[in-house]
């Protein structure tokens, strides 16, 4: 009688015998509980809205007061790569929001194959991004405190290389100062990594919606997850639509 | 099974469970049934016995820093006195006055009302089941737990010399544990978002029929408020110490200049939250003491309409003012002055619900309850610390005062006086309804005067000595303000003494108290009209509200047949019985 | 774009996407993703910013009001979505005119305090 199990068990019992079992026993109807759970969702959009935008704004404090070390430092940055994953993430969001409308109309299968599909698109985005990530800290370009002041830190912040790879960075009559490029490195690398990290949760959801639509849990009554996840996951693609301008394609 | 209506001789009426194993305290049984639990009520005491934990270390930390600062140990002339020995080492007060701020703002300060007596009334107000996302509320108390372990842990390994406003450079670049501290604090934001979001919803989707926007208990707009201030806040408070975390880490350049960095772009970036969460703080307190007047005056609250959308006007404009902690910061004299500006104008609402509250007491009946005192005490010291904070917001003053104790004074009025207190106030006023049981009302009003006393004896010194140019975060003092401290040193104790007796009074009511009447003030909520203490559903069927029963007390007269209050039924209306079954 | 499917809107608790609308929705992005990336390399000169941050704005709002369904949301989700960007707006716009007040307060004392 402990357990929270049969304390839900025994609500819904008492409650509503003739109601879905997925009515919580607090909401009265199903409309009230999908509204609700969309509000929330909304509400938590906002929030990671407001995550981001302290990224944003460090953003563009640092792009306005040093435009010259932006347009420089972006040259390291791979266009095509980020051309491609900005495509598969897109591609992603088509099957996300596709992946709704099956659950609306019922579509088990349907619905499989889409989470399947918005799956398989995350997965390519992060293979990208390490491909990306393992060749910045090739060169140097990932930076590395000391785990005591003055000690030797584990990666040495040290480019070996001028963006374009023709002239080593030494050489560089345009290079910024070492630790100006550590500061639109520090930019990017939290600003792609937190976006990495929320990638691999909405793919940490999008399995869980995959088991549950497994179990056939999803139909037009209930879709509500779905939605939901769907919704992050956009929300999420928003936000790599506004990070891939701003990091890979500074040119002026 | 449930809970029903009693009829009383005289056409009165009131709520009894069917059993008393029907209570929500017993229902469920086991360690594991309180740990486990999604009921909103045992969530509340959850937090109520974590958080008083977190209050006592903090007070513990509090008394340390009071009893350190008894000597100055510098003669008048700023040389090092051997005749006055310190307590403390310089290293130990930098670790004791962070760990007080952190562990105070957020262990306790940020999450105390609405965790403890939000989660318990919020949906009892609003004759509501539970709030609308039961798991992610447990979700947020397991948080807050992460919370505190995170910050024991930064205690134990190497402490935390930061301040609790963790500036860069320094928390860059110092030895002590600050990664630990920044992750405490980064969950505990968490915790915060979850709650207000929690609240958010139930607000919007779960009020009952009868009860429009304008006709909700002002607790809840203030957790609304509040709520908005939590979900557009917290999250920058997140990133800013992901960031720090990360930079500290990886040696990513942000806020640190050696990696490129700006540190004022720190401070605005902490500010940004933590200004706002100022009034995460302080709202809650507001809607609490909103309850405490109107209940004790027997009266419909004055200005009912301004003091709820005041509260909405203090969470918008508590975004547009986080520079003015920055005035001496390397802030841009342009944005300074905008700050200013706008920092003044955010005492118009303020002003307007202490206005309001004071007109509500005009010609009510005042009964002079324990949570009367409170809500008494928190008029007087939230009055002083508002209006100390408006020299703090002119450029000018502010130049002067800035970090000396004047700033800690006003902030502590503004925190203690305002939340602590009405957190108290509230206990008070919601214990019977908690437990069941009540507490010995002279005690407990002895413990309330003794709280305003110690209260104002620290803290009014502070003002002085902080006009004259004590700094804050200073260990050795010079001569001259040794009486200051130590008046204050004393005050602490007796603010102590009258903590330690409302907590001793709780438990002996838990332990002997007397059963409490069904709604002992006469208090015209929802969240009154359930037994005591309440089923474990809240209510079999939704109580029936209609307009005009919030705030208005004619319908609810002294119990014929013991202490507290019960209802009259409605005046006879087809189809319209009064009461339930 | 707007291509509606009468014959499923009323289904269940939201509106249904139709699978054309879908797919055109795809194509603008895919479209848009090409046009920011040619943009990128005419000499815009100082405006590379705002031809970007055009085209990122709409790609957003197309994601928003279709895949996400606030075409055809409740009012108070709107409402949210379109608060949190004010405050973003709100945060970046303090921050940057404040930066671009201090810098050269940074710089000047930058000079007169260097060691070099």
């Amino acid at each position: 009688m402990s357990s929270t199990a049969t304390e839900t068990a025994h609500d819904a019992h008492h409650f509503h015998d003739d109601q879905a079992w997925h009515l919580a026993h607090h909401f009265e109807t199903p409309h009230q509980q999908f509204d609700s759970g969309k509000l929330g969702t909304w509400l938590f959009l906002v929030t990671e809205v407001l995550f981001f935008s302290g990224l944003f704004v460090a953003y563009g404090v640092y792009r306005m007061t040093r435009p010259e070390l932006f347009t420089y430092a972006s040259g390291y940055l791979d266009t095509k790569m980020g051309a491609i994953n900005t495509v598969v993430l897109i591609f992603s969001s088509l099957t996300a929001a596709w992946a709704v409308r099956c659950a609306q109309l019922g579509n088990r299968k349907g619905l499989t194959i889409n989470i399947v599909l918005t799956l398989m698109c995350a997965a390519g985005f992060m293979v990208i991004k390490y491909l990306e990530y393992s060749h910045k800290i090739h060169i140097g370009l990932f930076p590395g405190a000391p785990a005591e002041p003055g000690q030797e830190s584990m990666w040495n912040f040290n480019p070996e290389w001028a963006p374009g790879e023709k002239v080593h960075f030494a050489d560089d009559p345009n290079a910024p100062a070492l630790h100006d490029l550590k500061n639109f490195f520090g930019v990017y690398f939290c600003m792609t990594g937190l976006h990495g990290i929320h990638v691999m949760v909405g793919m940490g959801l999008w399995i869980w919606m995959l088991i549950r639509n497994l179990k056939g849990q999803f139909g037009p009554k209930f879709y509500g997850p779905v939605d939901f996840v769907a919704l992050y996951w956009h929300i999420v693609d928003i936000i790599w639509i506004f990070l891939f301008p701003l990091l890979y394609l500074i040119r002026h | 099974m449930g809970q029903h209506t009693r009829e009383l001789s005289n056409g009165t009426f009131t709520y009894e469970l069917d059993s008393p194993n029907d209570s929500y305290l017993v229902h469920f049984k086991g360690i594991k049934s309180w740990l486990l639990t999604l009921d909103h009520k045992r969530i509340a005491i959850n937090y109520l016995v974590c958080i008083s934990i977190a209050l006592l270390l903090g007070g513990i930390y509090a008394l340390l820093l009071r009893l350190d600062l008894w000597n100055g140990g510098l003669t008048a002339t700023g040389e090092v006195d051997p005749n006055q020995s310190k307590l403390l080492t310089n290293d130990q007060y930098n670790h004791a006055f962070t760990v007080h701020g952190a562990v105070m703002t957020f262990l306790v300060l940020i999450p105390g009302i609405p965790a403890i007596l939000g989660n318990f009334a919020l949906p009892l107000m609003l004759g509501a089941k539970d709030v609308a996302f039961p798991r992610l509320n447990l979700l947020s108390w397991y948080l807050w737990v992460s919370g505190l372990i995170c910050f024991l842990y930064t205690l134990f390994m190497g402490g935390l010399d930061t301040g609790w406003t963790f500036y860069t450079p320094y928390s860059v670049t110092t030895n002590t544990s600050v990664i630990s501290a920044l992750f405490g604090a980064f969950m505990l934001g968490f915790s915060s978002i979850l709650t207000g979001l929690n609240f958010i919803v139930t607000i919007h989707k779960m009020r009952p029929a009868g009860m429009g926007w304008f006709e909700m208990p002002l607790f809840l707009w203030s957790l609304y408020a509040t709520g908005i201030i939590q979900l557009l806040a917290t999250p920058v408070l997140g990133i800013t110490l992901l960031m720090l975390i990360v930079e500290r880490s990886f040696g990513l350049g942000i806020f640190d200049p050696a990696y490129g960095g700006d540190p004022v772009l720190f401070q605005h970036f902490f500010w940004f939250y933590s200004h706002p969460a100022v009034y995460v703080m302080v709202l809650p307190a507001m809607g609490v003491i909103s309850e405490l007047i109107s209940t004790f005056s027997r009266k419909p609250v004055f200005g009912y309409k301004m003091i709820a959308m005041s509260s909405v006007a203090i969470a918008f404009l508590g975004f547009l003012v986080w520079g003015h902690h920055m005035f001496t910061s390397g802030q841009s004299p342009l944005m300074g002055t905008i700050f200013s500006f706008i920092t003044f104008s955010i005492a118009i609402p303020s002003a307007i619900k202490v206005f309001n509250w004071l007109t509500t007491m005009y010609k009510g009946s005042v009964a002079l309850n324990t949570p009367m005192i409170y809500a008494l005490s928190f008029l007087g010291l939230f009055g002083i610390g508002g209006l100390t904070g408006l020299f703090l917001s002119t450029m000018a003053t502010d130049i002067m005062l800035h970090d000396t104790y004047f700033v800690v004074a006003h902030f502590h009025y503004v925190m203690v006086g305002g939340t602590i207190i009405a957190l108290l106030g509230g206990l008070h006023y919601w214990w019977p309804k908690m437990f069941g049981k009540s507490y010995n009302s002279l005690v407990a009003k002895t413990g309330g005067i003794l709280v305003f006393i110690g209260f104002n004896v620290t803290f009014f010194p502070q003002f002085v000595m902080g006009s004259r140019g004590m700094p804050r975060r200073y260990h050795m003092y010079l001569e001259q303000f040794q009486s200051f401290h130590q008046w204050s040193t004393i005050g602490a104790f007796i603010l102590g003494l009258g903590m330690f007796m409302a907590a001793g009074n709780f438990i002996w009511s838990l332990l002997r108290g007397p059963k409490a009447p069904v709604n002992p003030w006469g208090a015209s909520t929802l969240d009154w009209k359930t037994a005591t203490p309440p089923y474990y559903h809240n209510f079999d069927v939704e109580p029936e509200v209609r307009p005009g029963d919030i705030y208005h007390y004619d319908r609810i007269v002294p119990n014929p047949e013991g202490p507290g209050f019960v209802e009259k039924k409605r005046d006879a209306m087809p189809a319209e019985t009064g009461a339930k079954h | 774009m707007h291509a509606h499917d009468s014959g499923h809107d009323q289904h269940g608790f939201s509106h249904v996407m139709p699978i054309k609308g879908l797919l055109a929705i795809f194509f603008a992005l895919v479209g848009l993703t090409v046009a920011t990336v040619v943009a990128a390399q005419l000499p815009t000169g100082r405006f590379d910013i705002v031809v970007a941050m055009v085209i990122a704005v709409i790609k957003a709002l197309i994601v928003a009001t279709w895949f996400m369904h606030l075409r055809h949301d409740k009012v108070l989700n709107i409402i949210a979505f379109a608060g949190s960007l004010f405050f973003v707006i709100l945060f970046l716009g303090f921050a940057m005119l404040d930066k671009g007040q201090y810098e050269s307060d940074l710089a000047r004392n930058a000079a007169i305090t260097a060691p070099r």
